[in-house]
């Protein structure tokens, strides 16, 4: 295995092979749950994607220094992305895996591109960007090293989570992203996303009223309102817990440091207090590791914080394009409205050309063969329109439905495997005070 | 100062105790009490001290005493309130009139029992009274859980006097156990005027400073002034510890509704997430039941070896004001001139009570860190095993909901049919 790895070639090719979606909390998996090794919880699905023609990891970071576009100085980060041939590996074979760095920026540039291209997925999440609901001992630095480990796996996470996925993992961006390290930004940029990102996020936050918006997708947004609510009073909360227990335990260090002082003017009592200090500082020191840990538990959580945000963007994707639809429908209408009354003479709905008409006279009759005209043909790009506007909002309900099922199904295997993971932290958390607090008691039958 | 086995990085963490001001629990210091004192006899005492190893390991079968404080009641009068507690007494000892006693104290009795017992035994170590008052946190004199407090330490009090082999037979404490009314007794006593004149004397004493004192007592005092410092210590990580815990638990109490907030929006998970939260419930109760026994049990324990400390610091004080005592008139023997005989019937007098202060001094001393051993031994015993208790209890917990998880997806859908 290689070091800093968050997954094994094993690991990989049995989760490739795995075309059913089985219950994480079976059992059947090995996987150390509470360990640094593996928080990846990532589901195959059926179909060919990404992931089964190819090995991807996030294998290890770096410090950098270099310019920036200001031409200023900057130290960055870099992540070292490793791809190896699926099939080459079930051959026996071992290659060497094809590497390149890439940057948390540039992660970002490829997430905003398939939010843009794929606007009926729920884009899977990157790590935070800033360490957010942290508690006291954890540095909110983006330098501190734990915190660049804790993002290497989340980044590794995320690429295997888009390579897995039926749709995005297809994608030809995605492809060069992971293979070819330079020239890909040009690439991104040439598509012309850009454009569309600009107004995509103008859409995301403006207001409007949609009629008939689908009732599966309003009720998935109040949903993802409730995730997103849900899971960071649950981050926030569980912080604060951290916070305390870490204060509980390390005042236990205190004895430690007492009993030795006092065990060294006692003759009985002295070894076993001595001895029984010992443990005390065991104690003490346990907490750090027992917190690393739980620190994965939180990210997993934090996973589907980030989520909630993905799948409101798809619901409200959803309300824009049935909006623009009921725009564009409602202006046929309007359209058609004015033909009929130019055709009829009956003025059914105000127009300042009625009232001119009313007040001057009305027009003479080629130029209102030339109106009527111009209204045909916008009446035939207005069908057109529509025509375009409902396929495009069906199109979106349809895949957006879909995914959003399959985000259901995985989010609900992932957040009990995590619950299930924290419940084995705790465990083994209890386990280790029973054993520290039995020697303790051991040492002070000895006074 | 941090120890070697914790990583450097966190020693900073490490509180530092002196900073904490507010943990500082004394009663104002006992005034010396008389410094004559008035053995029973010589020879009686003398054959007390034989009886010291047999009575540290006294268990129900070998004790013929039997003393409980219940019942606290407030008491009205005109001037005050007060409360009473009820002093129960079953023995056999042959010097009791019944078999059976059952008396009303109140808190000012047992000062003055005490203050009896000092002064007839004044290089004794006699156990110490619970505070007057608590000066943190404005606790009031009827508080409910300080009238318990004082009540068991009270208690305690009585119970280590019966235990001790000379004072336990001391008229002072059958009076105190027996009569139906205390306050005639309580006239009778050393005037005012007379210690008042003891501790003039023993504030010149300390002045002059003693010539010599013996070797052991040295050690003994140094003893005293570190164990003094450590159980004070002991005393204050102790009460921080309870402080964490609580702070812990308040934290526990927020998170526990995240859970089953979430848990009303969703379905799949709803389960899990009341299981989680449930849990977390459960761990809150033990961790209240584990903050109970280290409030209940520890820290009196330690506190009760805290008022000790300065017990043993005024019974050495004692002991060396009658070695000063006698030395001074020893030297006043060596300058004088007339009056050489009646003198030196005095010096004779002053050697002897200095050579019975310190042999009672050494007798208790071994009587005392036994009985401290033993106390603190089983106080650190007691909450090492509820701590594994604390952590069995959560362990199963845990291990129930993780049990409770890893049921077959078609086994759980059973299972919620049925409920």
């Amino acid at each position: 295995m290689r070091p800093g790895s968050a997954t094994t070639a094993g690991e990989e090719k049995r989760m490739a092979e795995d075309g059913k979606e089985e219950s994480a909390a079976t059992g059947d998996s090995d996987q150390p749950a509470a360990g640094l090794d593996s928080t990846v919880t990532t589901m195959v699905e059926e179909g060919s994607t990404l992931l089964r023609r190819m090995e991807i990891s996030v294998a290890e970071a770096e410090k950098r220094s270099g310019k920036n576009s200001v031409n200023m100085q900057e130290t960055f980060t870099v992540y070292l992305i490793e791809t190896r041939p699926m099939d080459a590996i079930a051959e026996g074979r071992n290659p060497a895996p094809d590497s390149l760095w890439r940057r948390y920026s540039e992660f970002e540039l490829l997430r905003n591109y398939l939010l843009v291209t794929y606007p009926f997925i729920v884009v899977p999440p990157l790590p935070e960007k800033r360490a957010e609901f942290v508690w006291h001992k954890l540095s909110a630095d983006n330098m501190d090293p734990d915190f660049v480990e804790r993002r290497r796996v989340g980044l590794e996470n995320f690429l295997l989570r888009v390579a897995s996925h039926p749709i995005l993992s297809n994608d030809k961006i995605l492809y060069h992203f992971l293979t070819e390290e330079h020239g890909w930004k040009e690439v991104v940029y040439d598509t012309g996303f850009q454009a569309k990102a600009d107004s995509r996020l103008r859409a995301l936050s403006a207001t409007f009223r949609v009629r008939n918006p689908d009732k599966r997708f309003v009720d998935m947004k109040h949903y993802s309102d409730e995730l997103q609510s849900h899971t960071s009073q649950l981050l926030r909360a569980r912080a604060r817990v951290a916070d305390r227990l870490y204060g509980v335990y390390k005042v236990h260090g205190n004895y430690g440091r007492v009993f030795s002082e006092w065990s060294a003017i006692e003759k009985e009592m002295g070894d076993g207090l001595q001895s029984a200090g010992h443990h005390m500082d065991a104690y003490a020191a346990s907490i750090d590791d027992i917190l690393e840990e739980e620190e994965h538990y939180a990210d997993q959580l934090k996973e589907y914080l980030f989520y909630a945000e993905a799948l409101r963007a798809v619901c409200r994707k959803h309300e824009l394009t049935q909006f623009e639809l009921e725009m564009a429908t409602q202006d046929l209408v309007s359209k058609k409205q004015q033909r009929e009354e130019l055709a009829t003479g009956i003025v059914r709905t105000f127009s300042f050309k009625g009232m001119t008409n009313k007040l001057f006279g009305q027009e003479a009759p080629e130029q209102r063969e030339a109106r009527l005209k111009l209204l045909e043909e916008l009446i035939a790009e207005g069908e057109e329109s529509v025509k375009e506007k409902t396929a495009e909002c069906e199109e979106h309900v349809e895949g957006g439905w879909v995914d959003m099922q399959r985000f259901k199904e995985q989010k609900d295997k992932d957040l009990r495997e995590a619950l299930i993971n924290y419940a084995i932290m705790q465990i083994s958390m209890c386990k280790k005070g029973i054993q520290v607090w039995s020697n303790a008691k051991e040492c002070f039958l000895k006074m | 100062m941090s120890s070697p086995t914790v990583p450097a990085d966190f020693s900073g963490h490490m509180l530092d105790l002196d900073e904490d001001e507010d943990l500082e629990v004394f009663t104002k210091k006992t005034s010396m009490t008389d410094g004559s004192p008035m053995p029973n006899s010589p020879s009686s005492m003398v054959n007390q001290y034989g009886l010291d190893e047999e009575e540290e390991e006294q268990g129900t079968s070998t004790k013929d005493i039997f003393i409980t404080v219940d019942n606290p009641e407030s008491q009205v009068t005109a001037i005050e309130t007060f409360i009473m507690y009820r002093v129960v007494t079953k023995t056999t000892r042959s010097e009791f009139d019944s078999s059976e006693y059952e008396v009303r104290r109140r808190y000012q009795d047992f000062v003055w029992l005490r203050g009896r017992l000092e002064e007839s035994q004044p290089t004794l170590i006699v156990h110490p009274l619970p505070e007057k008052f608590v000066m943190k946190g404005m606790v009031e004199r009827f508080n409910e859980d300080f009238i318990e407090t004082r009540r068991k330490a009270l208690h305690r009090f009585l119970n280590k006097i019966s235990e001790h082999p000379i004072l336990s037979s001391s008229e002072h404490f059958k009076v105190f156990l027996t009569a139906q009314e205390l306050t005639p007794h309580r006239k009778q006593g050393p005037s005012f005027l007379s210690r008042m004149g003891e501790t003039v004397r023993a504030v010149a004493n300390s002045v002059r400073g003693l010539r010599s004192r013996p070797e052991e007592f040295v050690i003994m005092q140094e003893y005293v002034e570190d164990f003094s410092n450590k159980i004070s210590s002991m005393d204050k990580v102790t009460q921080r510890i309870i402080k964490e815990q609580k702070e812990y638990l308040d934290e526990l109490g927020q998170y526990s509704p995240t859970y089953t907030q979430w848990a009303g929006a969703e379905e799949e998970l709803a389960e899990p997430l009341k299981g989680m939260a449930g849990c977390v419930e459960l761990c809150n109760k033990e961790t209240e039941e584990l903050i109970s026994h280290l409030a209940d049990v520890l820290v009196p324990a330690l506190h009760e070896y805290v008022l000790c400390a300065e017990t043993l610091k005024t019974v050495m004080k004692r002991r060396d004001n009658i070695q000063a005592d006698f030395e001074s008139k020893s030297e006043a023997l060596a300058a004088k001139k007339v009056d050489q005989e009646a003198l030196k019937e005095e010096v004779d007098a002053l050697a002897d009570r200095v050579e019975l202060a310190n042999n009672a001094l050494k007798g208790d001393w071994s009587r005392w860190q036994n009985s401290m051993r033993t106390d603190l031994k089983s106080a650190f015993v007691a909450t090492a095993e509820k701590n594994v208790e604390y952590y069995e209890k959560c362990l199963a917990v845990w291990e129930r909901f993780l049990l409770s998880q890893r049921t077959e997806p078609s086994e759980e859908q059973a299972g919620e049919d049925a409920s």
